[in-house]
């Protein structure tokens, strides 16, 4: 008979090779569904995995695409990650991600017209600002009022959302086009615009920011006593608050890490690739980088790939779209395929499958 | 990898012959194509379009494609892919057609409801929305009981903005206590909360409802709760047949037709096209048998006086909320102005989100 037993410590091996089977289990899935839809499962799922980063049509173009798209999870996932370690769960890196775009681009939009060095430094430091500022909020309210953060992290991205569009109609409008919402495109814009470092690589300071962020999240959580606290503190309240661990102290600082690096997200997003406050600005990087962070084992290695693999679906999922006509949907069903086997899969990190003899009675 | 391509080339040539002319069209939509609204409308017209050409164009469908990067990429890659044509169907998607239009002056783009025409190789197409909002707005003055009109706007572009202000205009004067309530929504795809607003709306009186937002949500609420309401983009009645009066439907295919028959042809141009009852780009839904019979022949009269050019839907004296005069008695709004409109025409109360 077969018996669940709880492991006494979670599996090191399966928190590895897991997110392995399930990418080769959502393949499987995926492709049975595809074929029930009519399309050839081997090219769909090719189109998605392969295509973006190895056809010779779309490689040259896909490839940079690939970490555009890349870079702001990354970026957001990092941050989320080392606060979802200590049990400290933000929700609204959504709403810290559109603040630290109105932030950044609010410095630009200041300066506008005037050429300077000086204005994109200031709209990186803006961009952190307003996406700490905006993680604060729950911060705060947590550690005097013992609120949930959770809620209200969550509940601040619509808050955030109606911010956006006040802004895109009203004070940052682009006053040369009447009628319209939108701010000025940052693109036009030389002193404030993240264009491409090197030309036909994606490349551009967010990308940077995100391997920056990588390296120093690594250091901080394997080398940094601040790393320490934040494990202990996720897997042993008690023993970390016995050891000095100031619990209030580690909200502020998680909250306020995911909170800026969200920001700096929105900022390189709407300075670069986005190029514009508007009203739609927000497009779920804040939501998409949670499942990022968890797909990555909240380790800052396995976010990059991670963050490259949901990228690449994405990516790989519009060209399925546009070659094979697979619905958009179906393309969603296969993202959401992803982490239910991930989550479905993490059970055996914890339990172990045991054949036993059957007891006589 | 060169194998696998070469494999999935021929495989695709085997599943669809394609001829060497063929001209491959590609679409990107903001919504799904099963919205039963404005993506649906594009998309009925692009299968209308295959069916007249049949096996001389090739299209495709990226559907749920966000504004900016996402939609830069998609249409890049359309581009990338070789094709020749891309509809770009959505107000929004204006910078990042102007974009990739610039990378790809070989490629004619077509994008719907737009203003930026920074490139040759871009036009725009919209189509007269307004004409339909005054009949609905005649309509929805004669039907209402409880003087109050319920209105779910998407965006405070122009495009809406002359909407609401048509349809105002053509309900006061035929019922000169009706009132407008307006909720923003900020989304032009979202059902829960079309259908959060429509509620709301009823809540407050409303018996009427209208909506330029693309989902059927709205359509339901009201015929749950026993009002009226209208269709968008496409006729909605199977959604509420007793709530649904009519709706302006949305028939984008002579025009698809004739854009992609230019470019077959070389001689696609930019153009920047506004098309109205008089083109057959919009129509009126079959009315709903609860509307009185004079009601209903009132109504096919308004769409013709305006599909004839004898009566257009903005013809002075109207004044801006504000009190300030507008257009003159007997004067008819300049196009100019009814795309660049950024205000509401007096008597309504509401206050437009600036």
């Amino acid at each position: 008979m077969i018996r669940l037993e709880k492991r006494k410590e979670p599996s090191k091996f399966w928190g590895i090779a897991n997110p392995f089977l399930a990418v080769a289990l959502t393949m499987l899935a995926g492709g049975i569904m595809f074929a029930a839809l009519g399309k050839d499962p081997v090219v769909a799922i090719r189109l998605i995995f392969f295509d973006p980063i190895f056809s010779e049509t779309f490689g040259s173009y896909s490839r940079p695409q690939l970490l555009i798209k890349s870079a702001p999870l990354i970026l957001i996932a990092v941050g989320l990650a080392i606060g979802f370690k200590a049990g400290i769960w933000n929700i609204g890196a959504e709403g810290q991600y559109i603040m630290g775009a109105l932030f950044g681009a609010g410095v630009a939009l200041a300066f506008f017209p005037q050429p300077g060095w000086y204005i994109f430094p200031l709209m990186v430091i803006a961009g952190a600002f307003g996406g700490f500022l905006w993680a604060m909020i729950p911060a705060i309210l947590k550690t005097r009022f013992n609120t949930n953060e959770i809620l209200v992290s969550l509940l601040l991205v619509y808050v955030a959302e109606r911010i956006l569009a006040a802004m895109a109609l009203g004070l940052m409008r682009n006053p040369d086009i009447p009628g319209f919402p939108g701010s000025r495109d940052l693109r036009r814009y030389e002193a404030a615009h993240n264009a491409e470092l090197f030309a036909n690589t994606g490349i551009h300071w967010g990308v940077v920011a995100a391997l920056v962020a990588v390296i120093l999240a690594y250091v901080m959580m394997t080398r940094h006593m601040l790393g320490f606290h934040v494990q202990l503190a996720g897997q042993a309240p008690r023993a970390a608050r016995f050891g000095g661990v100031s619990p209030a102290r580690l909200v502020v600082i998680c909250l306020g890490i995911s909170g800026a690096l969200a920001g700096l997200a929105g900022m390189f997003e709407v300075s670069g690739p986005g190029g514009q406050v508007r009203i739609e600005f927000a497009s779920g990087y804040g939501f998409t980088a949670i499942i990022v962070a968890f797909l990555g084992r909240l380790n800052p290695v396995g976010i990059v790939l991670a963050g490259l693999l949901l990228g690449l679906t994405y990516i790989g999922g519009e060209l399925s779209q546009m070659m094979l006509q697979i619905p958009g949907a179906a393309i969603q069903v296969f993202q959401g395929m992803l982490l239910f086997f991930l989550l479905a899969l993490d059970f055996q990190t914890n339990y172990r499958i045991r054949l036993t003899q059957g007891e006589r009675a | 990898m060169k194998k696998l391509l070469t494999a999935a080339v021929l495989s695709a040539a085997l599943a669809t012959p394609v001829l060497a002319d063929t001209t491959k069209v590609g679409f990107i939509y903001i919504g799904p194509v099963g919205d039963f609204g404005w993506t649906a409308g594009h998309d009925r017209a692009r299968r209308e379009m295959v069916e007249h050409f049949g096996d001389a164009v090739e299209t495709t469908i990226v559907e749920n494609v966000d504004y900016g990067a996402d939609a830069e990429r998609v249409m890049t890659q359309m581009a990338i892919s070789g094709m020749d044509m891309i509809f770009a169907a959505s107000f929004g998607y204006g910078p990042d057609v102007n974009a990739v239009a610039g990378r790809f002056p070989n490629v004619a783009f077509q994008h719907a409801t737009g203003y930026i025409q920074d490139h040759p190789n871009i036009s725009l197409y919209d189509a007269r929305f307004y004409e339909g909002r005054a009949v609905l707005g005649h309509i929805a003055g004669k039907m209402t009981e409880t003087n109050t009109i319920g209105y779910i706007a998407s965006y405070p572009i122009p495009a809406v903005v002359s909407g609401i202000n048509s349809a105002y205009l053509h309900a006061k004067a035929v019922n000169p206590d009706v009132s407008f309530r307006i909720i923003w929504t900020y989304s032009w795809f979202d059902p829960a909360l079309e259908a959060d607003a429509a509620e709301t709306l009823i809540e407050q009186g409303a018996d009427v409802i209208m909506q330029h937002t693309d989902s059927t949500a709205a359509i339901r609420v009201a015929e749950d709760a026993g009002v009226m309401a209208f269709g968008q983009a496409s006729d909605m009645v199977e959604f509420g047949p007793n709530a649904h009066l009519t709706a302006i439907v949305d028939r984008w295919a002579p025009y698809y037709i004739s854009r992609v028959q230019a470019v077959m042809d070389g001689t696609w141009e930019a153009q920047n096209s506004w098309l109205g009852f008089a083109d057959g780009i919009i129509e009126m839904a079959p009315w709903n048998d609860r509307m009185p019979a004079e009601l209903q022949a009132e109504a096919d009269a308004l769409v013709a006086a305006i599909a004839a050019g004898e009566y257009h839907p903005f013809t002075g004296p109207i004044n801006k909320q504000d009190g300030t005069p507008w257009l003159a008695d007997g004067e008819v709004a300049p196009d100019v102005d009814l795309a660049t409109m950024n205000f509401y025409v007096e008597g309504i109360t509401a206050e437009l989100p600036n």
